[in-house]
């Protein structure tokens, strides 16, 4: 069966958000034949969501900042089950790479003395995220994928991979189709990078677009990888809560980060009460010192006032304001306020300039004469395949993993502002050593052409089924299931169902029918949308019900506390004879000079 | 419950007809909602780009009723009562389907800009007094609603000879970079095309980031373009000086 | 109407589907101009009643009397302010839509076609010169602004009128249309790519913000100077002509 196009490179890159983008310069720049492939347009990427800035110790506006600062924050943020080795590396990388992206043409918002000025953000000790606005992720992709125009990139625009192949145990191309003309492709490549981003769209509140439909997560799962962390499953704790058509949509941490006020519909400032033990004392104790803070940061002064507890882990913002909409003291629409108005309306509309006409236009709300109203919603998924820090590789040889999809960087929580960097460190990485892996490959591995077949004939099952079901019904009811069953708290009880449940939706996959032909045609899309997202969501659901203890963004009411057995092992999904299988796999122990740094 | 009534474009470049739906009204509903649920209820196969829903990718754009827009901010409260809203993909880029554009072009032209310049190696230091006209340039998020109402593309298909509004932006933005190097006039005034705008202002009208793409970025680029080639006096009176 | 063609479908069949009054702003711009040139054309050529007293016309300043010179001294100033609005990007705009219908409105079509050379080619290239006409039609202004204080004195004695306060009004209004220029905002600072890097590019820098902030309304400027010019000489043709007095105040 000859209907599918070939296609031949080195490298093929799959997804062109940051982490993909910035992987594919780096296997351009070492000389080896790259090809970039996207769902989407070029640049249409959901890093473009990213609002408030990029991690990174540049020391420009607190000079006490360091590698070594932010290092330990990202792992206190992570609950330490996160791989040390790829939050030092990112810990230390990301000046480098921001400095990088500013010669390629990233134009960052300034200090007065003309360096990339930095805001502070939720569990970030110091001011530390570089940042253009609240659009700093638009600013991210723009620069690379416009270097990358300029690198002679090969970029195969709304293509989406289906499958990837193996010559044994080392990888050997991927298969998909254009969403334009519904025509087969098939991707011949020595290194494969993913780079596709998360899951949300598995659940029904999200900030995330279609796109995030675990794609990379469940290509890797099913070519052999291991998915560590899957339970770890961040909810942003400030998602617009109305409309019902904009519910989820992310309103940036930067609001907090610029002053932005929590309260609930009794006007208490609910954060206060909310600061886990641990690190209350990094947080400001009353309101006057908290607005002592904000006084100093809006000057550009030193004080000694601590951080507003708005500031908290994202994990714990997340928690608090579900807790009080659920015990009756949220806002009219099922959120909580949050209230940037009393500042300076210019500088609200300067700093945080999408974020005003979203609410205006969106949802009719000037956010610089009252509060807007928000609540948690599906954010990003910390878990993903796991990969070796230094080179981004993982279990299959020859496929390695960047960004959102790759597991272990941020542990059980990220802080806010590090996925940025992730992207850009990361992507670096797994560009570079992919590069160096492909041209270090004797021979070219190959393709088994009945694989191809088989999944040719998987793929057009629901065009050429007589009756089945819609694929977006299926979609509400996982997205009805996730959201039920495996939210911000979660239960024995619930999750079983829900993976009862998760189960008996899988066996409809095969019982799917869409209308018409492969040209531009959504139905068909979803059919395969909808088995990764399952893929996604039950390895999240049992990784789950592994972990019984509460850390980061994994809450259980029914195990509050943490578990010092469970501390030191990650969980860890991965496929066996045909099934899904969990065991707990130990973390990586730091070196002592990295352990001395917490005390 | 409230309905509203869609006519939204189903077909390709050859054949195609103005389909007829009506959809049930939600509060802040916007014409993509519409779009989405025609897609999950009524037509499975009803192509149609999206991605963030929240006006910061460009990927949504559309005409409705008639006028070039993002589907994800246009407000369905923002009609009569009654009306019945036209959905229509983009004119000025060859059809897929339905609401799909082949916005490749657009890709195509923006190779053609040469990139940042810069001979300055060290670390930078920039004020912000000096990169704000160029953050307004990097607002764009290409949704190319601006090259789909210029006239020059739309009406006078001028495809090849003009680069239109979205890449005269990012030209601007790199021709007032203050580290940036390079000359973009020789480009700007013949491959670029630069002068077969009009300056009629369109593109400033349809922009969903507001930018202003005449007044700060095309018109300025027009004039470094006359400093160049239209300004004999000033060429003149510079190399009586320059000796 | 030819459609264009390399794009063509059936999703695109009439030249628009806007259903609001897109006609309305063109055709409301054509009959303001239209009236306008008429008038001006009118007054050129009438060659009387510009000047009284301490009182001269902007439509005649500086007045310019030359020997040989047989017409009206009106035509050897008004070109000036005429190419200088003729070139104006905000006059550009509204008469390449008004009366060339190149395009009436966003998304209308129009006749269209292939033939479309925009301002690269003869006559348009020439709105280039722009800046030129800026230039002189800033002197002009500058001897508006001389007009509208010599109409304080009479026979050496100061004196005030409403018919000076006019005068002020208008050459204050012309004042913020020429100095909102786009090609002045250029010259004055647009050009720089670094407005910190020296003390005169910091001042610069002052400069161009500040016309920035006309510019933002230049159309506004431009219609409201226009207005106050074409009221102006009618107010100073009346009192000429002895229709109307002066309203001396003092």
């Amino acid at each position: 069966m000859d209907n599918y196009k070939v296609i031949e490179h080195d490298v093929i890159v799959i997804g062109a958000g940051g982490a993909g983008l910035r992987a594919a310069i780096e296997a351009s720049a070492q000389g080896v034949s790259t090809g970039l492939v996207c769902k989407s347009l070029l640049g249409k990427a959901h890093t473009v969501m990213a609002e408030g800035g990029i991690a990174a110790a540049l020391a420009n506006v607190d000079s006490e900042d360091g590698w070594q600062t932010h290092f330990c924050d990202t792992m206190k943020g992570g609950k330490m089950l996160n791989n040390y080795r790829m939050a030092e590396l990112h810990a230390k990388e990301a000046p480098m790479r921001v400095k990088e992206l500013e010669k390629w043409g990233a134009v960052f918002d300034r200090t007065k003395d003309g360096k990339i000025l930095q805001r502070a953000f939720g569990g970030h000790k110091y001011k530390r995220l570089c940042h253009v606005g609240d659009r700093t992720g638009l600013e991210l992709i723009r620069t690379l994928q416009d270097k990358g125009v300029h690198q002679g990139i090969n970029v195969y625009m709304e293509c989406t991979i289906t499958k990837l192949f193996k010559d044994g145990d080392t990888i050997s191309g991927a298969f998909g189709y254009y969403r334009n003309s519904g025509e087969y492709v098939l991707f011949k490549a020595k290194a494969i990078v993913l780079a596709t981003g998360g899951v949300g769209k598995s659940f029904s509140v999200t900030s995330n677009s279609w796109e995030y439909t675990g794609d990379g997560h469940a290509l890797a799962y099913e070519a052999g990888c291991d998915l560590i962390d899957m339970e770890f499953l961040q909810f942003h704790p400030t998602g617009m809560v109305w409309p019902p058509g904009v519910k989820g949509i992310l309103v940036t941490e930067g609001v907090r980060g610029e002053g932005g006020i929590l309260r609930n519909n009794k006007n208490e400032r609910f954060m206060f009460k909310y600061l886990p033990e641990s690190t209350r004392h990094e947080f400001a104790e009353t309101e006057a010192e908290a607005s002592q803070w904000l006084e100093a940061t809006l000057n550009l002064t030193k004080s000694t006032a601590r951080r507003p507890p708005e500031l908290s882990t994202r994990d714990n913002v997340a928690r608090a304001i579900y807790t009080e909409v659920k015990e009756g003291r949220g806002s009219p629409h099922g959120g909580v306020f949050l209230d940037i108005s009393y500042q300076d309306s210019n500088r609200i509309k300067q700093k945080l300039p999408s974020m005003y006409h979203q609410f205006k236009e969106l949802a009719d709300v000037d956010i610089t004469a009252g509060p807007m109203e928000v609540g948690p919603t599906a954010h990003y998924i910390m878990g993903g395949v796991r990969v070796d820090a230094d080179t981004a590789q993982s279990k299959v040889k020859g496929l390695f993993a960047c960004g959102e999809v790759s597991g272990g960087m941020h542990g059980a929580n990220r802080l806010g502002g590090n996925s940025l960097s992730d992207l850009i460190v990361f992507g670096a990485r797994a560009g570079l050593h992919a590069a160096n892996y492909a041209k270090e490959l004797k021979g070219k591995p190959s393709i088994n052409g009945k694989e191809i077949e088989a999944e040719i004939t998987d793929l057009e099952r629901p065009l050429n089924a007589q009756s089945g079901q819609n694929p977006y019904d299926l979609h509400k009811e996982l997205n009805h299931i996730m959201s039920t069953y495996v939210g911000i708290f979660r239960e024995e009880n619930d999750l079983v169902t829900g993976l009862d449940k998760l189960v008996e939706l899988n066996k409809k996959l095969d019982n799917l029918k869409v209308v018409n032909n492969r040209t531009y045609n959504p139905g068909w899309h979803m059919c395969r949308d909808l088995k990764n997202m399952l893929i996604c969501s039950m390895a999240i659901t049992k990784s789950a019900l592994s972990r019984k203890e509460s850390r980061g963004a994994h809450s259980r009411l029914d195990y509050t506390e943490t578990d010092k057995e469970l501390s030191k092992v990650n969980s860890a999904v991965f496929k066996q004879d045909g099934e899904m299988k969990l065991e707990h796999t130990p973390t990586l122990s730091m070196p002592e000079e990295l352990a001395k740094l917490f005390n | 419950m409230a309905k509203v009534t869609l006519k939204v474009y189903r077909g390709d470049k050859e054949k195609g007809e103005f389909k007829t739906y009506e959809v049930p009204i939600e509060d802040g509903m916007v014409i993509l909602d519409a779009i989405h649920y025609i897609q999950a209820n009524i037509d499975n196969d009803i192509a149609v780009r999206w991605n963030c829903k929240a006006a910061k990718c460009g990927s949504c754009s559309a005409e409705v009723n008639g006028k070039p827009s993002l589907m994800c901010k246009t407000r369905l409260d923002r009609f009569a009562k009654d009306e019945v809203i036209t959905v229509q993909p983009l004119k000025t880029f060859p059809l897929i389907k339905d609401l799909v554009t082949d916005v490749s072009w657009n890709y195509e032209v923006n190779k053609h800009i040469t990139p940042l310049t810069s001979k300055d190696e060290g670390e930078w230091v920039i004020y912000q007094e000096d990169i704000e006209r160029v953050q307004e340039f990097r607002k764009c998020i290409e949704c190319f609603l601006c090259q789909d109402v210029c006239h020059v593309l739309r009406d006078h298909d001028k495809h090849a000879n003009f680069a239109g509004p979205r890449f005269l932006v990012r030209t601007a933005g790199l021709e007032m970079h203050p580290k940036d190097t390079a000359s973009r006039t020789k480009y700007l005034k013949e491959e670029g095309g630069i002068g077969y705008c009009n300056i009629t202002k369109c593109c400033t009208e349809v922009c969903p980031e507001e930018i202003h793409i005449t007044d700060n970025a095309i018109i300025p680029l027009k004039e470094r373009v006359v400093d160049d080639f239209y300004d004999p006096i000033a060429k003149f009176l510079k190399g009586l000086f320059k000796k | 109407m030819t459609q264009s063609t390399v794009n063509s479908s059936p999703a695109h069949t009439t030249k628009t589907v806007r259903k609001d009054n897109w006609w309305l702003e063109p055709a409301s711009i054509a009959l303001g101009f239209t009236l306008f040139i008429i008038y001006a054309t009118f007054r050129a050529f009438e060659n009387n009643y510009y000047e009284i007293n301490q009182y001269l016309s902007p439509f005649y300043s500086p007045k310019i009397i030359l020997e040989f010179w047989k017409f009206s001294p009106a035509i050897l100033v008004l070109w000036i302010p005429a190419g200088f609005r003729a070139t104006c990007y905000y006059y550009r705009k509204a008469y390449y839509r008004s009366y060339f219908m190149d395009p009436p409105a966003c998304g209308v079509g129009h006749g269209g076609g292939s033939s479309y050379c925009g301002e690269t080619t003869f006559p348009f290239v020439l709105q280039n010169l722009h800046r030129y006409f800026f230039y002189m039609a800033a002197l002009v202004v500058l001897w508006l602004w001389k007009d509208a204080f010599d109409s304080l004195f009479f026979q050496g004695q100061f004196t005030f009128s409403i018919l000076s306060l006019v005068m002020f009004v208008n050459v204050v209004l012309l004042s913020n249309y020429t100095f909102g220029c786009h090609a002045y905002r250029h010259l004055v600072g647009g050009k720089l790519d670094c407005f910190s890097c020296t003390k005169a590019s910091q001042t610069k820098h002052k400069v161009w913000q500040f016309v920035s902030k006309l510019n933002e309304h230049h159309m506004f400027w431009a219609w409201m100077s226009l207005f106050s010019v074409a009221f102006t000489d009618f107010y100073i043709r009346q009192v000429a002509s002895g229709a109307y007095s002066p309203m001396r105040i003092f």
